[in-house]
């Protein structure tokens, strides 16, 4: 295959087959220099953003949703085109015919759409009402399988988060695909695999295949009608920077117009797009300050990305996140880094566009990055708090070399594996339900098997981990089934067609299920065997709270005596995990991830005997638990880096907060030292770590003056929030948090 | 084998010499300076009982943190106190490459001390005052005392980094700093810089729970900045 947009690209594989790494490792040009050639925002890119500025102000006072369109169903050609500034945006494409304005998706489920617009003052249209009578949504799927021991987990929060009333998410398209190939090509590529399938439909699992394809490639054209609409013809290959940016926007708008998953991240597209830029510096038609321009207006669109959602899916992630992630950096196989000039220019939107939480932009730490990167990126994360860490040292041997994070930590090979998102167990509760034989004393609920209450005087440590291998044994197969409901009814009644045509035809597939509460868990566990835990009864003999003697070593403190309890519980719950079988043989794995909703868990659970009580919320993620680390930052480092990445799979989520005063005396001391902190705590082999370098007094008085701060952005669990999107709960609890100080 | 008495581990010390440290405060202080905002380290008998080699397996295991720069810092309380403790612990540090760092006052000096100064790769010495006077009232040795200590680290060559919290109407005048930049410019350069702490009051809490007087307590606090001379 050739065609013209090609000229001036080095040939490669990725000519004869769909292989955007191999386009990229024969193109691309490293860069190991420093920020110093970054260019500030035009004026052009200032006013549009000084526009953008008051319709997130409108937004905001409106209460959180600037309108809706309630009588359109939301798909990729349903809406006129919508422009911020038509006549000076360089990147166009809006989810609907206006900017901040959001659709309704109902295919997730009606309930969700309903009360979401209700929320809002608005009524989902009779229009929308009947065309749904008619059809059957995911969430009506799920509840006609669920069984009633599912319904009573979900329902008592044992198991929470299940995403059974809305769209799935954690795909990430390979929207790289569209620029480089052009939508006629990838159709060609999909009926092919189809045709293959041919000779072979007698399995269901082929039938269901076959559709699959059907269905792709009836969406590739429908891409190529939505960018039709904005004048453009993406049927052919991206010819220079700005068709390139513009043809993979026009991918992942496609994506986030059908589809209203908890997750839509973007993947791994700066470096590939900066081969493009080269390409037109080296032809004399783009000026670095154009290319930082391009990178503007591009981040200004995915800044507007909007889903509808309910409160209650707000109070639980704090405010309306997207997570379209964008993972930066990293290290080739070959042993040249992935950094390129737009690595930069992507994190100096930070400073253009000023700092916000989207998008989610994800830096994959190597040992061997460039020193001007390292360097780079601490100072903006001291400066904005908006960027993430992930280990690419770590990840790169299992992934290779063009893997993109989904949502927070959740890494998978870019347009060849997806996976089946879901969940989290919340294991202090398990425990309570394991004491109390069966029974949920908050809720009130009986689940599980039938067991006496616990019946000794004190807890014996042996005895209590006897009952929890009964209970986690039962509680993990219901786990997967109830996945296994879940993604049966997704794919059959919300598939992702956009996103799956930019996938592999045969593609990998995780599922990926989740632990929350695991600090207090292993507290807990640590209390009971190194001190002395008394259970308290109520009148009704249920264990309902603890009395605890004596000191006992806390996870956070680098002691190995609980690290490595916190550890095996991961080890145990993924093994657990992989005795039933999962739907389409994805593969298990398991996430220490919470994203903000740790407030929520610790809500619905009751005392625990590390010394929690019932309603206080849990660390987040892998976190230790508030304030119980005595020897200092990196001790609470080295404990969370003990936990092992092949048990959690899904990402092990760490979130630091340290002053800057603590960080060092200078501005170059404060970047160096927070390279050399980030260097050694990845060479420990740790997974992740959102850093945040800001004083507890800012977070205090943005509580209570929040209009002081209206864009202070924070890094809470996995991804970046605007601090007054949070709820107040969650504000207090983010205040709560250890912050690292000078001593 | 001797033990340490040992006030607090902190894992991540990131103002106590150059990059990330491992700092050991140690408990036990001659001295009772106003300004102290360590109180709860002045009595060595409060300290819990360690050993090196138990100090230095903690240690070992922040070695990935440290790079070039980083490494060990022994604070306090005044380390000196204890200064075959001290020893030991940074001979086993040095035989395992680690970057060794001294926080002190500079007043014991004996023979164990001048040992201990030679197993430092940098001292932060702390210049309080600059007269007699002051440090006799408000710490509890001499100016001279301390001169000596810095007279023998430019005998033995060991670069230094002078330190002192500003104390607004006590010690921030120009005498003061001009004493200062005397040390600075006839030590050879083995003075790498001079760092003017703020005088913080946030320990007013720990003197109030241990029920004693924070001496210093109507003495302005300064802007939180830390300035380079």
């Amino acid at each position: 295959m050739m065609c013209e947009e090609w000229n001036g690209f080095k040939e490669g594989k990725w000519q004869n087959e769909i292989n955007v790494s191999s386009f990229i490792q024969a193109n691309y040009t490293p860069y190991e220099g420093d920020d110093s050639f970054l260019k500030g925002a035009t004026a052009r890119t200032e006013e549009l953003m000084k526009k953008l500025n008051i319709l997130l102000k409108m937004e905001h006072e409106y209460g959180g949703v600037l309108d809706i369109d309630t009588a359109t169903v939301s798909s990729l050609t349903s809406y006129a085109p919508g422009y911020l500034d038509k006549e000076k945006e360089l990147i166009v494409g809006l989810q609907t015919n206006r900017p901040l304005k959001r659709g309704v998706n109902p295919f997730g489920g009606m309930r969700m759409a309903r009360q979401a617009c209700e929320h809002y003052g608005y009524k989902l249209s009779d229009k929308i009402e009947d065309e749904f009578k008619y059809r059957t949504t995911h969430n009506d799927g799920v509840f006609r399988a669920y069984t009633s021991e599912m319904r009573a987990a979900r329902r008592c929060g044992v198991i929470t988060g299940l995403p059974d009333a809305y769209g799935r998410g954690r795909l990430i398209g390979d929207y790289r695909r569209v620029a480089l190939y052009g939508i006629d090509a990838l159709v060609a590529e999909k009926e092919k695999d189809k045709a293959a399938l041919a000779a072979d439909l007698i399995e269901a699992d082929t039938i269901k295949l076959s559709e699959e394809l059907f269905q792709q490639i009836s969406f590739l054209k429908k891409m190529k009608e939505m960018a039709q609409m904005y004048g453009y013809d993406i049927s052919r290959p991206a010819a220079t920077a700005k068709e390139a940016i513009q043809w993979l926007y026009f991918g992942y708008l496609a994506a986030i117009k059908e589809q209203n998953g908890a997750a839509m991240s973007l993947g791994r597209v700066s470096s590939f797009i900066d081969i493009y830029i080269e390409r037109d510096f080296e032809k004399g038609i783009l000026t670095e300050e154009g290319a930082q321009e391009l990178m503007d207006d591009f981040v200004m669109k995915l800044r507007m990305a909007r889903h509808l959602r309910t409160p209650e899916y707000n109070e639980l992630f704090g405010g309306d996140p997207m997570w379209i992630t964008e993972a930066l950096g990293g290290m080739g196989l070959d042993g040249r880094t992935l950094v390129t000039k737009n690595s930069f220019r992507m994190l100096n939107t930070l400073y253009n566009l000023g700092s916000a939480p989207e998008p989610n932009l994800t830096v994959l730490w190597s040992c061997q990055l460039p020193e001007g990167f390292k360097k780079f990126c601490a100072k903006v994360s001291i400066d904005t708090d908006s960027i993430q860490y992930e280990n690419d040292d770590l990840m790169r041997p299992i992934y290779g070399e063009d893997y993109s994070i989904a949502c927070c930590v959740s890494a998978m090979k870019t347009g060849k594996q997806m996976q089946f998102f879901g969940a989290r167990c919340n294991l202090p509760k398990l425990l309570l339900i394991a004491l109390n034989g069966g029974y949920d004393a908050t809720s009130g609920t009986k689940l599980g098997p039938e067991d006496e209450v616990y019946a000794g005087e004190y807890l014996d440590y042996d005895q209590v981990m006897e009952r929890m291998e009964k209970y986690r044994a039962w509680l993990c197969r219901l786990y997967v089934s109830a996945m296994n409901v879940i993604h049966y009814m997704h794919d059959k009644y919300a598939y992702e067609k956009s996103q799956m045509a930019l996938h592999d035809t045969n593609v990998g597939r995780f599922m990926a299920f989740g632990i929350a509460g695991l600090s207090v868990m292993a507290d807990s566990l640590s209390a009971i065997r190194y001190a002395k835990v008394k259970p308290i009864k109520n009148e009704e003999g249920y264990i309902v709270d603890f009395e605890t003697v004596g000191d006992f070593p806390k996870y956070g403190n680098d002691d190995d005596r609980v690290d490595l309890i916190a550890k095996e519980l991961c080890h145990s719950f993924i093994n657990e995990l992989r005795k039933t079988k999962t739907y389409r043989g994805a593969e298990h794995t398991l996430s220490a991830l919470t994203i903000t909703s740790n407030v929520v868990y610790g809500k619905k659970t009751g005392n625990t005997p590390d010394g929690r009580k019932a309603g206080e919320p849990f660390a987040p993620g892998a976190n230790p638990m508030h304030n119980r680390e005595e020897n200092g930052a990196l001790a609470s480092l080295n404990s969370v880096a003990k936990l092992d990445y092949n048990d959690c799979r899904d990402g092990i989520s760490n979130t630091f907060s340290i002053t800057p005063e603590a960080l060092g005396h200078s501005e170059d001391e404060r970047i160096v030292n927070l390279y050399m902190l980030l260097d050694g705590y990845f060479a420990k082999m740790a997974h992740h770590i959102n850093v945040n370098v800001l004083n507890k007094e800012t977070l205090i008085d943005a509580y209570n003056n929040p209009e002081k701060y209206p864009n202070l952005t924070i890094r809470v669990s996995g991804y970046a929030v605007n601090f007054h999107k949070l709820s107040k709960a969650q504000q207090k609890e983010v205040i709560s948090r250890t912050f690292h100080e000078q001593i | 084998m001797i033990m340490g008495k040992i006030h607090s581990l902190q894992s991540f010390g990131a103002v106590d010499g150059p990059g990330i440290r491992f700092v050991v405060f140690l408990s036990g202080c001659p001295l009772r300076c106003g300004c102290c905002h360590n109180p709860d380290t002045w009595e060595m008998n409060s300290g819990k009982e360690m050993s090196a080699e138990e100090i230095f397996n903690k240690l070992i295991r922040y070695r990935e943190y440290f790079g070039e720069e980083g490494g060990i810092t022994l604070s306090g309380g005044e380390p000196l106190m204890q200064a075959e403790f001290c020893i030991e612990l940074l001979e086993r540090c040095k035989a395992a490459g680690i970057n060794t760092c001294l926080d002190t006052s500079g007043c014991i000096l004996n023979d164990t001390t001048e040992s201990l100064v030679d197993l430092c790769d940098l001292v932060l010495l702390d210049i309080k005052y600059t007269n007699d006077e002051d440090y006799l009232r408000y710490a509890g040795c001499t100016y001279r005392e301390v001169l000596n200590f810095y007279e023998l680290l430019c005998r033995k060559n060991k670069h230094m980094w002078l330190r002192q919290v500003v104390l607004p109407t006590l010690n921030d005048t120009s005498q003061n700093y001009d004493e200062l930049r005397r040390l600075k410019d006839e030590s050879g350069g083995l003075v790498e810089k001079v760092e003017l702490l703020p005088f913080r009051k946030i320990c007013q809490t720990k003197y109030d729970a241990m029920g004693i007087e924070f001496r210093f307590k109507d003495i302005p606090g300064g802007d939180g900045k830390v300035k380079l001379l």
